[in-house]
């Protein structure tokens, strides 16, 4: 086709010079660095209000003279350090990667992120102080002061700036499918923030703002960062091109008109004017559009290069992360339907989807992605597969536990509410061993960021041995792979 | 897809329109609705006690909506007497309907519990009134006197011997008394 054949006269004569991934990923080194490294120790605080948090629920007596301790409130501290700190400041330094990676070019005022990773620490700082000193704000999701996200706001919009910048200097014609979902995750991340700031909800309508809000936190800032990194990594890391252009620009646009759409089927059942409920029960089923698409365009590249996926570290998380997506999306849309929520609506059964969505496909995602480029940046090999292959099986583990304790306690938990000859406090007593299975997979959780964390130093301060190759998990037979395929 | 002009002018335009659509044209609709007959605002002391309840994150556990007949057990197991509705929380910035019931449903607290002696006690520590509670105890809201350091204006909590203090008197703070009194405007049809 002459399109094509245009095109690629195009993409000749904007071709990077040779040696350009070395001069790339130096000019965006500490700034992707410092913000992996902050997000991975905002991981860790998480991690630990996270056991705080689950542990009350098997001991409700523990730590209770403290007020800053109390379930109330390291439980949105645990949310808000994992989504505002480690979610969001590790995912903008792989989007940022990825985003000099694709777009062939150096990233110029590369300092400008590093202040944005300065300021957005001190707001993680305030905000997470000011929740457990009893400052919350009561809303789920949202729960630092009001100016913390202004602080947060601002340190995207001033790491965005380099990103236009190379946009504008970008030496590749075409736009690979990452980069379009990290460019529109960089526009709605900040549009969702400011416009659930606005100071025009009240009452119940506050209540749907804040479940438009929260859901595409997760459908529109999260997933995007995700999905690009994984639309990145499988095929690059296996070798061969996506399974279908044609089918990511579909699952591109579908997720983009319908996700956003989907949050008010948290409201069911509710006071919420049931008009936007079922609009958004109706989109979330749409979703299975997009999900599918994406799932085939994942597992179809993926598909019969299974020893790659064995061997890499970084295929292994990717692909489990992959994995989780279309499950997580699956079940959500499942979810939304009346007749199901009547049953899991208010049970633990929501939290094990959520920790399924944020943890199993996206931070699964994030730990892979870091596990290719850290290398790339620091020009230093990991220090040890075994505490690789310890980091995958401890958290993968641990949030199949998780999420199948809570799945199924959930389910029961609901059963029992709506079963009237139960009592309540028989609905409470059903799911405390499903409440001790998920503390022991958070622990787990916990001691693979612990492994992941000691890795992560190592390889900054580039301690331990001097490897000669790349870190795999089994010896890699076949030759002729390019050492910049594989990690 | 090669211009980004497209990929940004389309991703704003598909969000800008469910944020119509969901956020700003409930909130136009809502704005001009009257509140339930016999709710009326917060008195200073009900708006501090809902800053503790705020502050202590009670919505993580309980629910303020009741689900409408048919629609779930809520009115069967003696939460309200029928589906929340707008007009319930008009007087409501946060919302604070919640998404968790490890605890109960509390839109009618005040009139399903009226007793401030239980609350009291219950929020000292859960299990003196509620046998298996998950529920924290909360000490910090309360304070331990010797019988003779208890002033006139007081309130003195009683709980059984088996969660009673060594020594003294639990005593209740201002921040409980406050949660207190705004449990109690929790009532679904406050006129009754």
């Amino acid at each position: 086709m002459s399109t094509t054949a245009a095109a690629s006269v195009e993409e000749k004569k904007m071709r990077p010079p040779e040696g350009w991934r070395e001069e790339v990923d130096a000019s965006v080194r500490w700034p992707v660095i410092a913000f992996i490294a902050s997000g991975t120790f905002w991981l860790i605080v998480g991690s630990v209000l996270a056991l705080l948090a689950s542990f009350k629920f098997n001991h409700p007596e523990w730590l209770v003279e403290q007020a800053s301790l109390t379930f109330g409130r390291v439980r949105p501290a645990h949310l808000q350090t994992m989504i505002f700190g480690w979610v969001s400041m590790t995912g903008f330094g792989v989007l940022t990667w990825l985003w000099a990676r694709l777009l062939k070019t150096k990233m110029r005022f590369g300092w400008l992120q590093l202040v944005s990773v300065a300021v957005w620490n001190v707001a993680m700082v305030i905000g997470t102080i000011a929740l457990l000193a009893g400052f919350s704000r009561s809303i789920e999701w949202v729960e630092f002061p009001l100016f913390v996200y202004i602080i947060i706001i601002g340190a995207i919009a001033i790491a965005a700036l380099p990103l236009f910048e190379m946009l504008r200097r970008r030496r590749v014609h075409h736009l690979y499918v990452s980069i379009w979902y990290i460019g529109a995750a960089l526009l709605w991340g900040p549009f969702l923030l400011i416009t659930f700031s606005l100071p025009i909800y009240e009452g119940v309508a506050h209540a749907t703002a804040n479940w438009w809000f929260a859901h595409n936190i997760l459908g529109l800032w999260i997933t995007p960062v995700g999905l690009a990194a994984a639309y990145y990594f499988i095929p690059k890391v296996i070798g061969r091109p996506i399974y279908s252009y044609h089918l990511s620009i579909l699952g591109f646009w579908t997720l983009a008109l319908f996700y956003n759409w989907a949050g008010l089927h948290h409201l069911v059942g509710g006071p919420a004017p049931q008009w936007g409920v079922t609009i958004s029960i109706v989109f979330s089923v749409m979703m299975v559009i997009p999900v599918v698409v994406v799932a085939l365009n994942h597992h179809m590249t993926a598909f019969g290069s299974l020893k790659a996926v064995l061997r890499s570290p970084t295929l292994r998380f990717i692909v489990f992360g992959a994995m989780s997506y279309t499950a997580v999306s699956l079940q959500g849309s499942f979810m939304s339907f009346r007749f199901w929520q009547e049953i899991t609506h208010f049970t633990h059964h929501t939290v094990g989807h959520a920790h399924l969505g944020v943890y199993a496909f996206a931070t699964m995602v994030l730990f892979g992605s870091i596990y290719y480029i850290m290398p790339r940046l620091t020009q230093w090999e990991w220090r040890s597969s075994r505490l690789i292959n310890l980091h995958f099986w401890t958290t993968a583990l641990g949030i199949g536990m998780y999420v199948v304790a809570l799945t199924i306690g959930g389910i029961l938990q609901g059963m029992t509410l709506l079963d009237t000859s139960a009592t309540f406090m028989e609905a409470q007593f059903i799911t405390e061993p499903w409440l001790y299975a998920r503390s022991i997979g958070g622990t787990l959780m916990t001691v693979g960021h612990l492994i992941f964390g000691y890795l992560l130093y190592s390889i900054i301060l580039k301690k331990g041995p001097e490897l000669e190759g790349p870190v795999y998990f089994a010896p890699v037979l076949r030759s002729g792979a390019s050492s910049s395929s594989a990690s | 897809m090669i211009r980004a002009s497209v990929l940004f002018v389309g991703s704003l335009a598909a969000i800008l329109m469910s944020f119509v659509a969901l956020s700003v044209f409930p909130a136009v609709q809502l704005m001009e609705i009257e509140p339930t007959e016999g709710r009326i605002d917060y008195n200073f002391a009900e708006s501090q006690g809902r800053q503790v309840y705020m502050r202590e994150g009670c919505i993580y556990c309980h629910t303020q909506q009741v689900r409408p007949d048919g629609f779930g057990n809520d009115i069967g197991r003696g939460w309200g007497t029928r589906g929340s509705e707008p007009g319930d929380y008009v007087f409501d910035f946060p919302h604070l309907l919640g998404t968790m019931r490890t605890g109960p449903d509390l839109a009618d607290i005040g009139q399903r519990q009226p007793s401030r002696d239980w609350h009291l006690s219950h929020f000292y520590n859960p299990r003196s009134v509620s046998e298996g509670s998950l529920m924290p105890s909360y000490p910090y809201l309360f304070e331990i006197k010797s019988e003779a350091e208890v002033l006139a204006s007081d309130v003195v909590v009683n709980v059984p011997e088996a969660f009673a203090p060594d020594e003294g008197v639990i005593v209740a703070k201002e921040d409980v008394l406050n949660l207190y009194a705004y449990l109690m405007t929790l009532k679904q049809d406050p006129t009754n």
